[in-house]
């Protein structure tokens, strides 16, 4: 899209990386905990500059939330590695108990999240991880679009004292959103302005929403586009002056659409503002191998789905 | 960071310590039958443990608790489901006033059935109940302290039938692989659980060879003998600074000081009745004053 430009391809997991190892130069606070996925986490920089706050903790994640658990109690604050299946499937009650409902001020950062992740296919391609996360009181959930807004992201919720979920990706992946562009938690992007359809979307699926704004607007529908980061605590002004607006909607995540990002907007349109809203996510299924192109193309999730989306969105004006 | 002094321990006779146990037991027995709730057998077991804990082994200060603890001493309950045992130890210790003990496990209180933040009860740090995640919490809390420079130590308390928890191991393997040396995890080893015996629910095995083979400096103890136990724990103490996390495995009786209560894991998780409390409360003398 003209108006936001390739800037670069690269993977949202080195956006973390590059965040952490940044954050952990300024706040001598922050330490690093990690499952035996320091590379893929691209968490290694930071275990190289700060050795002594990096701890690595094998190929055992219950105790990994634990221990960044017991860690907050002292004033250090804990970001944990892996894959996002095992930072929030396998460990649900540790997160659920001892930092959730404990109250405690873990950053839980999650790569290889959803079908992006590819090949590796459905054991570890999470599509439920919105859902668990949000669904815990307390529990703030951030899904950053590109590399430099997960880098910002890395390095916002650090200044959040509670816990919070932040779930990135594996692939590289357009960057589009300018270094500078100020970002805030609970704050919605508008990316684009239109008045006929509102486009919300999160993570890698904000460039597809982009791309299908775009197309739409070939048939002369102007599309409005807003970045939903940051999950929950939704940014329900944002969500309600667009919809105000355009009088219709789609949401598009990667993620199955019980529990993510467009059941969040449905709930708050159903009870504030009943609108048209169209779902572009995983029908209820479990992931596969293939291609991360391959997979959101088999499962719904490409530019021509969230066109057609929009199309049915209209028409049920 | 500057390193806090270390808080003193206090000097407590064994005698007076047996006092407060007599006092803890009935608060024990008070707390879940007012409720009709709660677990008390293994709270009467680690009555001692606690009482030592609190009064003897642990630097702590309640009238200065915070969350973080910097210059004291920490402890965390793994075995959340002992609540009584770990309200009364600290009411009567001085973390809240003793008269709250009598809203235990009722609506709008701060002592919830398993202990929690939750609610900002002084004394506590962490919530616990679904088991085996207290060894995990103190291993990172060991680890703030290394971190922060603060010499104090850190103390955990596990049942052993909680030792079923892959989690716990999980942690027994971290804690020597960081060298977390301040750290004394303690376990309940009464041999019962929920269901019977654990020998017959779920073997623990050569549970001392398996905290060794783990990594771990191992003591252990009658859980129930004040002065071994005390001595044991200072013991403990003398071996942290030594590369090693240690756990002390205390044996003990479920039950302990109430003699129907004893010998079975019946009384685990149920709450004497009006005639089976008063015969309790009669095996225990008032010695601090009833809430």
């Amino acid at each position: 899209m003209a108006q936001y430009p390739i800037l670069d391809q690269k993977d949202t997991r080195s956006g973390f990386g590059a965040g952490l190892l940044e954050l952990g130069t300024r706040n001598p606070d922050v330490v690093a905990l990690c499952a035996d996925l320091t590379g893929s986490l691209k968490m290694d920089a930071f275990a190289k500059a700060h050795p002594e706050r990096f701890f690595q903790m094998g190929i055992a994640e219950a105790n990994m939330m634990g221990v960044a658990a017991g860690l907050t109690i002292g004033g250090k604050i804990p970001y944990t590695g892996t894959f996002a299946n095992f930072s929030t499937g396998r460990v649900y009650d540790q997160i659920r108990q001892s930092i959730a409902y404990a109250g405690k001020n873990v950053k839980i950062c999650a790569s290889h999240a959803g079908l992006t992740l590819g090949e590796d296919g459905a054991t570890h391609q999470i599509l439920e991880d919105i859902g668990l996360m949000k669904m815990l009181p307390g529990m703030t959930v951030v899904v950053p679009c590109d590399f430099n807004q997960t880098k910002q992201a890395t390095i916002a919720i650090a200044e959040h004292d509670g816990p919070v979920y932040l779930r990135f990706g594996r692939p590289k992946w357009p960057v589009f959103i300018p270094a500078d562009m100020p970002f805030e938690i609970g704050k919605a992007q508008v990316l684009v302005e239109g008045t006929d359809v509102t486009l919300f979307a999160c993570g890698h699926l904000v460039w597809r929403a982009l791309q299908a704004a775009e197309e739409l607007a070939k048939e002369g529908i102007k599309a409005e586009v807003i970045n939903v980061h940051t999950i929950k605590p939704l940014d329900s002004a944002a969500v309600l002056a667009s919809v105000g607006k355009t009088g219709c909607a789609v949401s598009c995540e990667e993620h199955n659409r019980y529990g993510g990002l467009g059941d969040s907007i449905a709930q708050l349109l159903a009870l504030r503002m009943p609108a048209p809203l169209e779902l572009v996510a995983v029908n209820d299924s479990f992931g596969e191998s293939g291609t991360p192109d391959q997979l959101l193309k088999k499962y719904g999730l490409d530019v021509p789905d969230i066109v057609a989306a929009a199309q049915r969105a209209l028409k049920r004006k | 960071m500057t390193k806090p002094a270390p808080a003193a321990a206090s000097s407590v006779s064994t005698d007076e310590l047996d006092r407060i146990c007599s006092q803890v037991r009935r608060d024990i027995i008070r707390m879940v039958h007012g409720c009709q709730s709660g677990h008390p057998g293994g709270s009467l077991g680690c009555t001692e443990f606690m009482v030592a804990l609190y009064w003897s082994i642990l630097r702590h200060d309640p009238k200065a608790w915070d969350m973080d603890g910097h210059g004291q001493d920490l402890f965390f309950l793994s075995n959340g489901h002992i609540s009584p045992v770990w309200y009364s130890v600290l009411a009567r210790s001085g973390y809240f006033p003793v008269a709250e003990l009598a809203t235990f496990r009722k609506l709008n209180t701060r002592l919830q059935g398993h202990p929690t933040t939750h609610e900002g009860l002084p004394g506590v740090r962490m919530a616990s109940g679904s088991l085996g995640q207290g060894l995990s919490v103190g291993v990172g809390a060991a680890l703030a302290k290394k971190l922060n420079g603060d010499p104090h130590l850190v103390f955990t308390l596990h049942g052993d039938g909680e030792l079923q928890e892959g989690q716990i191991w999980e942690a027994a393997m971290s804690a020597p692989r960081h060298k977390v040396d301040n750290l004394i995890a303690t376990v309940d080893w009464n041999g019962r659980q929920i269901d019977g015996d654990v020998d017959e629910v779920m073997p623990l095995g050569d549970l001392p060879g398996k905290w060794k083979a783990f990594g771990w400096d191992v003591l252990t103890c009658n859980g129930n003998d004040l002065a071994e136990l005390i001595a044991t724990l200072n013991e403990a103490k003398a071996r942290t600074g030594q590369g090693r996390p240690i756990v002390v495995l205390m044996r003990t009786e479920m039950g302990q000081g109430v003699d129907f209560m004893m010998g079975s894991h019946e009384w685990h998780g149920v709450a004497p009745n009006d005639a089976q409390a008063a015969s309790a409360l009669a095996q225990l003398p008032e010695t601090l004053g009833d809430y």
